[in-house]
């Protein structure tokens, strides 16, 4: 009975430890081949641990797209990406507190209309948002990409506001003994006790922004504003076969996202469970 | 005089502190971007889908003409919704299993739980990347380690998943597919509120592994499976980096995803309202299918109280 145990666990590992590499190897074939002289990338003498390991590909990739280095491009998604999670965490955090816990008239009405823009894709609004940020000559700066950030975002408010529902109703009553009025409770009482939905918040809202292509490719129309998902894009299409150096830029901007994750993997996985889905 | 500011500073405190100034002070981020960017946006775009419209000029009435356009004689417009639709009914249902299929994988207590649901959220981290979707080009493409191996392994010397029209869409729905993580930890946390009782009593009555995933687990889970179908759904009909920079709708628009033809019409070609109009008969199409969805689930779902 008991070797049987240990089998089925072995078992278990092996499987789980091997399907787990299937899933990883795109990364890790990326990031290798950022290393790989050309001719071993792709065709058929491709392998997939670099004969000869070069580190050549990352200058070239980052001086390789004409005036402008990768240096401004990763400013530029630095800037977009920290300050739109910022403005995020903010505005989230307030409206969740709204409709999570204060008892104004109209609540169900802006809860039900928080559901549904959760529920709208942003593609279907593409086409009218530009010709308005058009209109006002915001197009070709970064005013459309972090505007929007600080009016809240919708499947932020829901997550935190599972999170805000579920904390106590007494802590609220025992401030308001002690003095607080409904901001100070916000400030001293609810934000404290939301850091995990708000940790959530900063690492998906933050990769998200990152991650974002279509955002960019309509409003960042200047070389100068690029991001790093733009210009690798351009990157690819301008030196298709370039294969060493795209792989290289590609690997360096998913490195943020990386790091982000590996500090906070914990109190991530413990958020997005813990706000998700009741009800 | 001092009495009348007194009052005037109580009364204005008083005003400050009601649930409903409160309320709206802080929904006030929300109330704006719904008012400016979702509320005027979709008002404009449903005017603009009557006419038509290019940026800079003004916007010249057509009436319905825009979409009889669309389901008359617009080829690539109907090839575009059927695509999209193949994409989906393949697409979404194999990532909901496979991150189903994975959350009971990883249930087992084991000190390692904690670093493989790490290991398997990875490709959620980074999918929707363009470096990702790059990378998805190069593997599947046709010098890629994925041809070369199934060459190897008696695949046709001539196939290859780009070139050809009815299996370009392979590759893009195995990367939407590989991006399971967030529908798994959803679906890892409705598991771990299943009570263990039910197992227990089930094994004692004698039911094997497969009855009590179909028997307790599938149940219990499946209000949470209608919130991811329903997420899932979404995102599918709108998929739009990876078709872009992968496949770039291509060979001969067999990826040519709605969300991609209404960027093209609307961006390229400047005809927004065509692309307004269009962006409508999708959102009434996705509106149509998660209501459907939302109306029948009453029957598929189970809640326990």
């Amino acid at each position: 009975m008991k070797t049987k145990r240990i089998v089925t666990n072995v078992i278990y590992h092996i499987f789980v430890i091997a399907f787990g590499l299937i899933m990883i190897y795109p990364v890790v074939w990326m990031i290798l081949s950022s290393f790989k002289v050309k001719s071993e990338i792709l065709g058929a003498n491709a392998t997939f641990w670099p004969k000869q390991w070069i580190l050549s590909n990352y200058p070239d990739g980052w001086y390789g797209s004409g005036n402008l280095t990768f240096g401004t491009y990763f400013k530029n998604s630095a800037i977009v990406s920290v300050f739109g999670m910022i403005g995020t965490v903010i505005s989230s955090a307030m409206v969740a507190y709204a409709l999570g816990r204060v008892n104004f008239k109209g609540r169900k009405f802006w809860f039900t209309a928080m559901i549904m823009t959760m529920l709208l894709p942003g593609q279907v609004l593409m086409i009218p948002q530009y010709i308005i940020w058009n209109s006002l000559g915001a197009v070709g700066t970064f005013i459309p990409l972090l505007l929007p950030r600080f009016l809240g975002w919708p499947f932020f408010i829901y997550m935190m506001m599972q999170f805000v529902r579920g904390l106590p109703k007494e802590l609220d009553e025992a401030a308001m003994i002690d003095g607080c009025n409904k901001y100070t409770i916000f400030t001293r009482i609810i934000v404290p006790l939301m850091g995990p939905s708000i940790i959530t918040t900063v690492v998906i809202s933050f990769y998200w922004i990152w991650d974002d292509y279509m955002g960019p490719l309509l409003y960042l129309t200047k070389p100068e504003l690029k991001t790093v998902s733009l210009a690798i894009k351009g990157f690819a299409d301008v030196q298709g076969t370039n294969f060493g150096p795209m792989f290289a830029m590609s690997t360096l901007s998913l490195i943020p996202v990386f790091l982000l994750f590996l500090f906070f993997n914990r109190y991530l996985m413990d958020g997005v469970t813990a706000g998700s889905v009741k009800g | 005089m001092q009495k009348t500011a007194s009052f005037h500073k109580k009364h204005k405190e008083k005003f400050l502190y009601r649930d409903n100034t409160v309320g709206y002070i802080f929904a006030a981020p929300f109330i704006l971007s719904f008012c400016f960017l979702t509320l005027v946006p979709m008002a404009l775009s449903l005017y603009y889908s009557f006419c038509s419209y290019k940026i800079g000029s003004t916007p010249e009435w057509l009436g319905l003409q825009n979409y009889i356009n669309l389901f008359t004689n617009d080829a690539t417009f109907i090839n575009s919704l059927l695509r999209t639709c193949q994409y989906v009914i393949v697409g979404v249902p194999l990532k909901l299993i496979f991150a189903l299929l994975i959350a009971v994988l990883l249930t087992k207590d084991t000190k390692l739980q904690g670093f493989y649901r790490a290991v398997y959220y990875i490709p959620s981290l980074i999918g929707g990347s363009v470096a990702v979707a790059l990378v998805w080009k190069q593997l599947f493409g046709s010098r890629g380690p994925i041809i070369t191996a199934l060459k190897a392994m008696g695949a046709p010397a001539s196939f290859s998943f780009f070139g050809d029209t009815s299996w370009a869409f392979v590759p893009l729905v195995l990367c939407n597919a590989w991006q399971f993580g967030s529908s798994m930890l959803i679906f890892a946390s409705g598991l771990k509120q299943i009570p263990k009782d039910y197992y227990e009593a089930a094994e004692i009555d004698g039911a094997g592994v497969m009855k009590r995933f179909f028997s307790i687990t599938l149940p219990c889970l499946s209000p949470i499976i209608l919130f991811n179908l329903i997420m899932q759904l979404i995102s599918g009909f709108m998929t739009f980096t990876q078709a872009q920079v992968i496949t770039n709708g291509g060979p001969n628009y067999a990826t040519n995803y709605i969300a991609l033809n209404i960027f093209t019409e609307g961006f390229s070609y400047s005809r927004m309202g065509y692309a307004c109009a269009q962006s409508w008969v999708m959102l009434l199409i996705m509106a149509a299918v998660t209501g459907i969805i939302f109306k029948t689930s009453s029957h598929w779902t189970y809640y326990e109280n």
